[in-house]
């Protein structure tokens, strides 16, 4: 039988997905792709180490939400390769990637929860593919749900919740099925800032509860200095600050990076504090 | 507005045989990728996953859920044939033939025909939209994500559903339009029951029957096909799914008529060499 999702009070989990921390987990390498009126993606290379937290961060239209599709194997690049959980997507069938995306949570900019579904078929979807028995269902669905303070809305319908409540239950949904890498596009765009900080504290939680390894896109830069500059203390349940290094890096918690896209490649990639400390007039204007 | 600016017209690369060869090819990039899904739908049927349970809600939302339209027109469509054939019957003093004419003709081509244009109206339109809005709310997107593949989960339980359905409703209009024809003639004609019923059954032969119900399997699959197609292949937000719905019905309708056609030459020639 799995193991239950963590509760507020319990201990960080290990990264379990990949034998040492320091192995990619996912890698671009020189990734194109276009749609008729020009390449979005003009060769970008990056990559994202177990256990890391990338936030891609760029004005609308430089390819963030297509980074992750991309990611996820739902879009195929026109050259170029993407590297998942080292396997090489452009070289998957389309049913080796159904099987694939198993392995991976994807958080959409609006949720996109089944509207004629309720919370709770919803967040069971995946183990209903998998045909699970109904008790253990409901006791996981419960759970997901619990660990998103959400167990109460199990039989309402998306149509029922506010924006904030459905990205909460499309994380429930995400991380029913315990997958090592999670995506989350725009998780807080069109939130407000109690709410925003909300969905970064259950990232956060997921991350270090959890050892998720997980990209985001966003607009927010204090979205990735949250990340950076916090963790989630399992035994207390609460955030705490992360403690840091002076050039920035966390000491014993997981990495947060960054990698801003301009002109349809990785423009930056480092730590939120290089970002502060550069005297880049382009990454200025996030900082703004 | 349209611009008389010679430099702005100058500057336009694109030339007219250039814009007639990019439609040519944009549609048969159509053609293929409907031909591509159509084909998926039904290669999915012979390897799991399947979906029974989305099967037998969407027969249930396209079968029974048009069975009072596709009745009540059947009933009317039979009433009306009787009264347009029976004045020409009348002055042969030939008023029983009335019955031949309604039972062919709606068993053999208006009964498959209006039942297809009906489930066209009610079923591709709404299996456009709600597939469109699925896909711009990126719940499709969602499906793909946690590996389902949407046309076995969303396009091959509607076409079997359809083709399963269509059937059954165009038997359904038949009877209703058997029914509206008897009680039109029995009322403007005096006919008996045992004399139409009689002649209305008689009249059928097993390749009538063959064709009338053969037909609306075509049908089914082309309806429930081009709706799926035109619903996953939105783009645009809400206006989008309102063209794709439109399109939708316009396209099936068009296709059914067309196939219809060379279904009815090929189900005659049959009838004449096999059954």
């Amino acid at each position: 039988m799995r193991e239950p999702l963590p509760t507020r009070r319990d201990r960080p989990l290990p990264v379990t997905t990949l034998d040492t921390a320091s192995e990619r987990v996912l890698s671009f390498e020189d990734v194109r792709i276009g749609f008729g009126q020009g390449d979005v993606l003009t060769g970008l290379s990056f990559s994202v180490a177990a256990g890391e937290t990338k936030v891609l961060v760029g004005e609308s239209g430089t390819g963030k939400s297509l980074t992750l599709k991309l990611a996820a194997g739902l879009l195929q690049p026109d050259s170029g390769s993407v590297h998942v959980l080292g396997r090489d997507l452009s070289h998957l069938s389309e049913k080796e990637l159904l099987d694939f995306r198993r392995q991976i949570g994807f958080v959409f900019q609006e949720g996109a929860l089944f509207d004629s579904l309720s919370v709770a078929e919803n967040v069971a979807y995946r183990l209903r593919e998998d045909h699970l028995n109904d008790e253990e269902i409901e006791q996981r669905v419960r759970e997901s749900l619990r660990f998103v303070e959400m167990e109460d809305t199990l039989d309402k319908l998306p149509s029922e919740l506010s924006g904030g409540m459905r990205r909460r239950v499309s994380i429930a949904r995400a991380l029913i099925s315990r997958p090592p890498v999670v995506l989350y596009d725009s998780p807080t765009a069109g939130l407000d800032p109690v709410t925003s900080q909300t969905i970064i504290t259950l990232i956060m939680r997921l991350r270090d509860t959890q050892g998720v390894t997980s990209m985001l896109a966003t607009h927010r830069l204090q979205d990735a200095f949250g990340l950076a500059n916090y963790r989630f203390d399992g035994q207390t349940g609460r955030v705490v600050p992360a403690p840091h290094t002076g050039n920035g890096s966390s000491r014993d918690g997981p990495a947060t990076n960054m990698v801003v896209l301009r002109g349809g490649k990785a423009y930056f990639e480092g730590s939120p504090w290089s970002i502060a400390e550069s005297k880049d007039e382009y990454l200025h204007r996030f900082l703004l | 507005m349209a611009t008389t600016d010679p430099k702005l017209l100058e500057g336009n690369p694109v030339s007219l045989t250039g814009a007639l060869l990019e439609g040519v090819k944009q549609r048969i990039q159509h053609v293929q990728d409907y031909a591509l899904l159509a084909a998926r739908s039904v290669s999915n049927l012979f390897s799991p996953p399947y979906y029974f349970s989305d099967v037998l809600e969407q027969m249930d939302i396209i079968g029974v859920g048009s069975l009072p339209i596709v009745v009540l027109t059947g009933f009317f469509i039979g009433a009306v044939m009787v009264l347009q054939t029976a004045a020409q019957f009348v002055r042969f003093g030939q008023t029983a033939l009335t019955a031949d004419a309604v039972s062919l003709a709606l068993v053999r081509e208006l009964g498959p025909t209006i039942s297809g244009l009906l489930v066209t109206g009610r079923n591709a339109s709404s299996i456009a939209s709600e597939l469109g809005s699925m896909v711009v709310t990126e719940q499709v997107d969602a499906m793909r994500a946690m590996g389902t593949d949407p046309t076995r989960k969303l396009v091959t339980p509607r076409m079997v559903a359809t083709v399963l359905m269509l059937p059954l409703l165009t038997a359904m209009a038949d009877f209703s339009g058997l029914i509206g024809g008897f009680v039109v003639s029995s009322f403007t004609l005096r006919l008996g029951a045992v004399a139409f019923w009689t002649r209305a059954i008689n009249t059928l032969v097993f390749s009538d029957l063959m064709q009338g119900l053969s037909k609306p399997i075509i049908f089914g699959f082309i309806l429930s096909t081009v709706g799926c197609y035109h619903g996953l292949r939105v783009r645009g937000g809400t206006q989008g799914v309102g063209r794709a719905t439109t399109s939708a019905v316009v396209a099936s309708s068009v296709f059914i008529l067309v196939t219809n056609f060379f279904l009815t030459k090929i189900m005659l020639y049959l009838a004449g060499h096999v059954f």
